[in-house]
């Protein structure tokens, strides 16, 4: 699958050829990809794939070892200052003082970009009104990302980076920030998203990105990640002979989580109907039966386990 | 200057919210300067305990600000990230640590003025004081100080560069002939505290606050040497994350 995600000019972010070592240790192998504005890209990958060390240098935090990074056309490292005034970032976790109080916080970083973002507008935006006198060692964790969020947004930012930005965030929060990067999107700014989260991914990626490794493994959108892998789904909480339900259907089956299990490579009717039958012959409760396109998660799991071996 | 204005509000701002560090700043030259001019248990040469103590406690107050206090919030803001969250900011290195310094100077200010309205009240001759040579040994001290402070931030983790940056403070609190004079010292802890930037700052003040000092201008000297030397080092060992 190629790199590039989509044949398009108005690309915000473009890596090319990407390395970066730490001595002897090669976090980032020659990684290209590049990611459009007005499309919200998600970068995927476990512990370790390269995800942060590629963030960081897109970010300007960090010198490539070899390759080239352009962002909104400039290169993050050498020209810096003039980007710092389009780009949003989120960290992970702190960047904050820990004394300073919410109100201040973002007063303060809208006063430092100048881009004339109205603070309370902001504070309001992402739900932190009630908590603007607080200090930032006294908020919840999910506080914590929304304020980090709206230091972000404070530089009306071209483009954003955005790591694990609904992490230690509850429902109602999650929703907010889906809002937030949709609007954002929306807008025509580049939005880079680093998440473990799949699920997350899933209900907001235009694109995505796969790392493993130091290497990306795939990239696409959803639906291209996903194409021409049906599969059906179901619950049990009965013990299941997975051998004798394969070779009854003829196909490959598998347990996936506690309870779950998938029917690999159809989503067929007519083998919905032989796995009911199997199920009642066999004494075996089932429900929860769905059929369609892999989920993300197993689009990941697979994609990296294939990298591993 | 605007965002010049807004970062140096900040770092007022949280300095002013650090109880611990107001005590180290403020608290503690204040206290020494008051029990030590009414106790009179210090061998003083001769002199008053305030005018003995006013020039030590002036330089133990700039080591407070621009080594311990600096370096000990500069080190956490480095643990906390939160200077590489300010990196990718339009404020840029250049304003940032010109909002660090005038942070520093502003707090200094108020130090000296309290400090030496608090020896007025205790008695203390001040006819000599030469304010020129008082902004020239502030700037000296502050540049040696802060460059050591940097240095220790720039290295090492947060909490062992809290323990490190308060057990020097301590060393050359008690090597510099800011309490008791040098020449009670052994022969070769006075030439240790004569070498040490506490010690030599000390000494400059004494020059700056009666025009006597105890050795004269090699002790400007030595802290004109650990200015540079503290400020290269600090270049040299400092990392922003």
């Amino acid at each position: 699958m190629s790199s590039a995600l989509h044949a398009s000019e108005n690309v915000g972010l473009s890596v090319s050829h990407l390395v970066i070592k730490y001595g002897d240790i090669t976090a980032v192998d020659h990684v290209s990809f590049t990611a459009q504005a007005g499309r919200v890209t998600v970068i995927l990958g476990p512990n370790g794939a390269g995800k942060t060390s590629t963030i960081e240098a897109c970010e300007g935090f960090l010198a490539p070892t070899a390759g080239s990074v352009q962002v909104l056309g400039l290169d993050p490292f050498l020209e810096r200052k003039q980007l710092n005034r389009q780009m949003g970032i989120m960290l992970q976790e702190g960047g904050i003082y820990p004394s300073a109080r919410v109100a201040e916080l973002v007063r303060q970083y809208c006063a430092l970009y100048g881009n004339g973002v109205d603070a309370d507008v902001l504070i309001s935006r992402v739900g932190l009104q009630s908590v603007a006198s607080t200090t930032y060692r006294r908020l919840s964790g999910g506080e914590k990302q929304r304020l980090s969020l709206a230091l972000a947004l404070a530089a009306r930012p071209h483009i954003i980076f955005l790591d694990e930005p609904t992490s230690g965030i509850d429902v109602n929060g999650r929703d907010l920030v889906r809002s937030i990067i949709r609007e954002l999107r929306d807008a025509g700014c580049c939005v880079i998203v680093a998440t473990h989260e799949l699920d997350e991914a899933e209900r907001i990626a235009d694109d995505v990105l796969i790392f493993h490794r130091g290497n990306v493994v795939a990239s696409g959108t959803l639906e291209e990640l996903r194409s021409g892998r049906e599969e059906i789904r179901f619950r049990s909480t009965s013990r299941i002979d997975l051998h004798s339900l394969s070779t009854t259907l003829g196909l490959p089956v598998e347990q996936t989580r506690l309870h779950e299990f998938t029917v690999a490579g159809t989503s067929d009717a007519r083998v919905i109907v032989q796995l009911t039958d199997w199920a009642k012959a066999n004494n075996v409760d089932i429900g929860d039966i769905g059929a369609g396109s892999q989920r993300l998660d197993d689009v990941f799991r697979r994609l990296t386990a294939e990298s591993a071996s | 200057m605007k965002l010049l204005r807004v970062q140096l509000a900040c770092e007022l701002r949280v300095l002013a919210r650090n109880g611990e560090q107001l005590l180290l700043i403020l608290g503690i030259p204040m206290l020494l300067l008051s029990f030590f001019s009414n106790v009179d248990i210090l061998p003083t040469s001769g002199q008053s305990s305030v005018n003995f103590l006013l020039p030590g406690i002036v330089a133990l107050a700039i080591m407070s600000t621009a080594m311990v206090s600096l370096g000990i919030a500069t080190g956490f803001e480095r643990s906390y990230q939160v200077l590489k969250r300010l990196g990718a900011t339009p404020l840029g290195v250049p304003r940032l640590v010109l909002a660090k310094a005038l942070s520093v100077l502003v707090v200094e200010l108020v130090q000296v003025m309290l400090l030496i309205g608090l020896a007025q009240v205790f008695g203390a001759d001040l006819d000599a004081l030469n304010i020129a040579k008082l902004v020239v040994a502030i700037a000296l001290g502050t540049l040696a100080f802060a460059g050591v402070g940097l240095s220790l931030a720039g290295r090492l983790r947060g909490e062992i560069n809290l323990a490190a940056q308060n057990a020097l403070y301590l060393v050359l609190l008690l090597i510099g002939g800011i309490v008791f004079p040098l020449q009670e010292f052994p022969s070769w802890l006075h030439w240790v505290g004569r070498i040490s930037p506490s010690g030599a700052l000390a000494d400059v003040m004494r020059d700056v606050f009666s025009g006597t000092s105890v050795h004269g201008a090699s002790s400007l000297v030595v802290l004109l040497c650990w200015a540079i030397a503290a400020q290269l080092s600090a270049f040299k060992l400092f990392r922003w994350n």
